[in-house]
């Protein structure tokens, strides 16, 4: 198990413009001031945080998985984790500030409230693609990372993520009765690692 | 030898880590921990023994997740068997103690998360009173993330602890702020308010990064400083986890940390018995660094503290009806909205404090000031000072509070004294004291100074120290008493420099009934400042408090090299030429068209323009012939999707302020429309963004809007419904688990009000599966939202 603390300096605004629903538009036209305005607020507030561990994988049955950590039946996790023999699981989180700046001007400026949500899943989205870059460089190259939620993943799976990897001691992230996490700017993960044969 | 004893006169060490050694002795990955109290209590037995072995005064029970979130009905089993095999391996030695752990709840409070307060307080008391009742010596509250959370568990172990010691321990990061943004300084602030016994750090960093934090909580804590590191971070290596720092390595960092004056030391995960053999090792012989009372007045927000008796402290006083017209109206419609911009503008405008008064007759005081301070909370980490003459309101405040809070008032009669320092001394505080008492205010300095003796007398009784009273010696109008002011600064200078107390003075009520109050009110300031005023409840957007704070801080050397002063003075003059040029854009033409700012988004101008317009305007005129065209031009283009989101929110909030504008001048709800809709994100969900976003525009329209809030139970929602006699009732679920919940509130509406209508929207609708679940409407964005309560309004009450 490994922790680790990360920056982020930049963020890309292109993703952000994504989120609002800039569909085919890659400018912020009319919006400059309000994106750098958000930007300069977020920066600062941002705190990435992560835990990973590996573990080995085992297949049972048809779609029977064992991740190492939990059993698991899903189509889709088996199909994306093909070719591989062990995981990465990680738990990555860009903190709490955040959601108090999404939550102070959810009261004072839906505008700057959306687009402050916009750049916080941007900003985690980020964070875990160097986090996965790291993975890859030390574990060797792997599938595309899969969270809870995609596919026929079931949700419940997070109440076993998180005791293997101590999530909440070891990133302060927390899951909600109905097993969202909170800081809400946070992402667990599988990425399978290919088998080197 | 009890606890308290130890903790006095020695250095005490702790033990080190439960999991550590429960994965050692073979616990599998998935199983909880506190199982093993029942299952394999000779195995946790043989930690704590080995701990005490070891040299460890105290150890923590097995208890770290043992809570009722856990265990449920088990929690009182789990934790007395916890307890009982600590209490078998101490009974082998002498003088060894029993601390029953406390970790925190794996759930995020309100507002950040969804655990309530109070919730958090019951999850506490559980596992405390089953602790306490199974003969634990101590409380040791631990890895706590979120100083509200702290907060909770103190209280819990305060009012189920049966007195116990209390220790606290929280986790700080690199960054020296615990996750949720406290400083040291802040959970200090707290945790010494609240009366633990001891406090400090433990988790997440090795001993060596810990050092700057540790330095830190020296310097400001009154009571013994715990320190109980990790063995540096952990590391992966052939799918071994193993933490970086050696039992030798962490013992030498450890003497530093004793070099600095923490006198509880302990270990925390990767730590062994060994690790805690060496840490004994270095303790040997050395005197327990002698613990101060650092005399400091000081009250805290959920991030920092604000301490008096340096450069003085600005309370800013906007948030109080008395004579406040919009104020009042705002506090009876429950316009939390009017009361946060207050809240924001004042910390813009350079308040450390914030006052929060809501009292008016009509209303509810005791709820709309619990729900206006952690509605403030969400938009500023200023403290606050809670100001109300209503010990309920007062209590229920102070309890949900996040931080140690400033509590406005107590004075010195007997009755006020009796209601107020029992609320102080068990929520934590620093607390405003009047210079008045059953005889009324003392014409005289001697007179107001006698009164303040017999506060602090009084406090002392309660355990309340002098360093958490603040005087105010209360400035009345001079313009009834010529005296007024000598008075109140004869007794403000007695006070702070010979009695050693701070001081505060609600500064403006010097010049009531006169003309041009701000030119007394400024030299009155200036005058008690230099006599020295520690701290001034003022308004901090008048120009002339500032301007007198400003220089009296470059004068007495509280502004190095002066340089607030002078960014100040230059804000001033470019303030001056903005506001010229607004007005300067507001005649020209087209461009300074209230339509024109309203489309284009710009809220400053949008309220200038607004302002201009309505002394030659009707209201009425101006929002149907300026506000709602340009919102609809801007509606239509989002439609068209020409213009995006962020774009029609700018829209709408000039749009707001313009409507702000209007209501300000002329009172009442500037609904031109209606229709009454009550709006919510059904029970389990707590995403309001989307819902948020819906009711603004609502409101642009003239829509009467009641907003419920996020996470709101069907019998909530339902019972407003009736109560307003709602037509559209719209509702928000962002998950597809909380759509159950929107399908059973739209039932219980269907059977309880069968006339009203449901519009409902979020990301995992769309129409088929609105449908599904018995929805009148289902509104793919917040526009059409509009669109449809248009239609009803025109099918319900014509044009």
């Amino acid at each position: 198990m490994k922790v680790v603390n990360g920056k982020i300096s930049a963020l890309d605004i292109k993703e952000t413009l994504r989120y609002l629903g800039y569909a085919g538009v890659k400018s912020a036209d009319g919006i400059e001031g309000l994106i750098s305005e958000c930007e300069s607020m977020i920066l600062p507030s941002l705190s990435p945080k992560a835990v990973y561990s590996s573990f080995p994988l085992e297949r049972g049955e048809g779609v029977n998985l064992d991740l190492g950590f939990a059993k698991v039946q899903s189509k889709s996790l088996a199909r994306n984790l093909e070719g591989c023999d062990h995981i990465v699981l990680f738990a990555a989180t860009v903190g709490a500030g955040v959601d108090r700046l999404i939550a102070k001007y959810n009261r004072l400026s839906p505008a700057r409230a959306a687009v402050l949500q916009a750049m916080g899943a941007a900003a985690v989205e980020q964070w875990c693609d160097e986090l996965n870059a790291d993975i890859v460089s030390e574990y060797g190259p792997a599938r595309p990372r899969f969270s809870c939620g995609y596919g026929d993943l079931p949700l419940k799976l997070q109440r076993e993520i998180f005791p293997a990897l101590q999530v909440t001691k070891n990133i302060g992230v927390t899951l909600t009765e109905g097993d969202f996490m909170m800081p809400s700017k946070s992402v667990t993960a599988i990425v399978g690692i290919k088998s080197k044969s | 030898m009890n606890f308290r004893t130890l903790l006095k006169n020695s250095i005490v060490i702790l033990d080190g880590a439960m999991g550590t050694q429960l994965q050692k002795a073979g616990l599998p990955l998935g199983e909880l921990p506190e199982e093993w109290n029942i299952t394999r209590a000779q195995t946790i037995e043989g930690i704590h023994r080995e701990y005490f072995a070891a040299g460890a005064d105290v150890v923590y029970t097995n208890t770290f997740g043992a809570n009722c979130l856990k265990f449920g009905g088990r929690t009182e089993e789990v934790v007395t068997a916890a307890v009982k095999c600590a209490k078998a391996a101490a009974a082998e030695f002498k003088n060894k103690f029993v601390a029953l752990d406390v970790g925190p709840t794996g759930k995020l409070l309100k507002p950040l998360g969804d655990l309530s307060f109070e919730e958090a307080v019951k999850i506490f008391s559980r596992t405390i009173t089953a602790g306490v009742k199974a003969g634990a010596d101590l409380i040791a509250i631990e890895t706590m993330n979120d100083v509200y959370e702290l907060k909770a568990a103190v209280l819990a172990a305060k009012e189920c602890g049966k007195g116990l010691p209390i220790i606290a321990t929280c986790v700080f990061g690199e960054d020296m702020k615990m996750m949720t943004g406290a400083s040291p300084e802040a959970a200090v602030a707290l945790l010494e308010g609240l009366g633990v016994d001891a406090l400090g750090l433990n988790c997440s960093l090795g001993p060596a990064q810990m050092l700057p934090a540790v330095k830190r909580f020296v310097a400001c804590a009154s009571v013994p400083v715990i320190v109980k590191p990790n063995a540096g971070l952990p590391e992966e290596r052939g799918g071994e986890t193993f933490y970086n720092v050696s039992s030798g390595q962490f013992a030498e960092d450890m003497r530093a940390i004793l070099n600095l004056g923490a006198r509880v030391l302990g270990g925390c995960c990767g730590t062994t018995p060994v690790y805690i053999a060496k840490l004994k090792g270095i303790t040997e012989g050395v005197e327990p660094a002698p613990v101060t009372d650092k005399n400091l007045t000081c009250i805290s927000s959920y991030t920092s503290a604000v301490y008096f008796g340096g450069a003085p402290v600005i309370i800013g006083e906007r948030i109080n009806p008395t004579g406040k017209k919009r104020l009042k109206q705002a506090l009876k419609e429950g316009d939390m909205a009017y009361i946060l911009n207050e809240a924001v503008t004042q910390a813009e405008r350079g308040a450390h404090v914030l006052d929060v008064n809501v009292g008016l007759p009509e209303i509810d005081e005791a709820a709309v000031l619990e729900n206006a301070v952690s509605e403030i909370q969400a938009v500023t980490d200023l403290p606050l000072q809670l100001d109300t003459s209503d010990p309920v309101a007062m209590e229920r405040a102070m309890r949900r509070y996040n931080g140690k809070p400033l509590v406005n008032s107590v004075s010195g009669k007997k009755e006020v004294m009796d209601a107020v320092f029992p609320l102080v001394k068990k929520y934590g505080g620093a607390v405003i004291a009047l210079t008045l008492d059953e005889g009324g205010i003392p014409d005289n300095a001697e007179g107001r100074i006698q009164i303040a003796k017999n506060i602090l007398r009084e406090a002392k009784k309660y355990g309340i120290s002098q360093k958490d009273i603040i005087f105010d010696t209360l400035a009345m109008a001079v313009s009834a008493d010529g005296g007024a002011a000598v008075a109140a600064i004869d007794s403000l200078r007695y006070i702070r420099h010979t009695m050693g107390v701070n001081t505060s003075l609600g500064v403006s009520n010097i010049s009531f009934g006169l003309p041009n109050r701000d030119f007394i009110n400024g030299t009155f300031f200036a005058m008690a400042l230099g006599a020295g005023l520690s701290a001034a409840i003022l308004n901090p957007s008048s120009q002339e408090m500032i301007k007198t704070y400003k220089s009296f801080c470059a004068l007495s050397g509280y502004d190095a090299g002066c340089l607030n002063y002078i960014e100040y003075a230059q804000s001033v003059q470019s303030a001056i030429v903005a506001a010229q040029s607004a007005t300067a854009s507001v005649t020209a033409g087209e461009k300074g068209s209230l339509k024109y700012c309203v489309e284009k988004g710009l809220k400053a101008e949008a309220e200038a323009a607004a302002k201009e317009l309505l002394k030659t305007q009707a209201p009425l005129d101006v929002i149907n012939g300026q506000i709602i065209p340009a919102l609809d031009v801007v509606g239509q283009a989002f439609e068209k999707k020409t213009l995006f989101l962020p774009q029609l929110l700018m829209s709408a909030e000039a749009a707001s302020g313009a409507f702000e504008v209007i209501k300000s001048a002329f009172g009442g709800g500037g609904n031109s429309k209606k229709l009454k809709i009550v709006i919510a994100t059904v029970k389990g969900d707590i995403h309001d963004i989307g819902k948020n976003i819906v009711k603004t525009l609502l409101e642009n329209y003239g829509f009467r809007v009641y907003d419920m809030g996020r996470d709101v139970p069907a019998r909530a929602i339902v019972d407003k419904a009736k109560e307003v006699g709602a037509q559209v009732v719209g509702l928000s679920a962002l998950m597809t688990t909380t759509v159950a919940s929107m399908r059973d509130t739209i039932a219980l509406l269907k059977e309880e009000c069968p006339e009203c209508r449901t519009l409902v929207g979020g990301a995992v609708l769309n129409a088929e599966y609105a449908e599904m679940i018995g929805a009148t409407k289902y509104a793919k964005d917040a526009m059409e939202s509009v669109r449809y309560c248009e239609e009803v309004e025109k099918e319900l009450f014509g044009d």
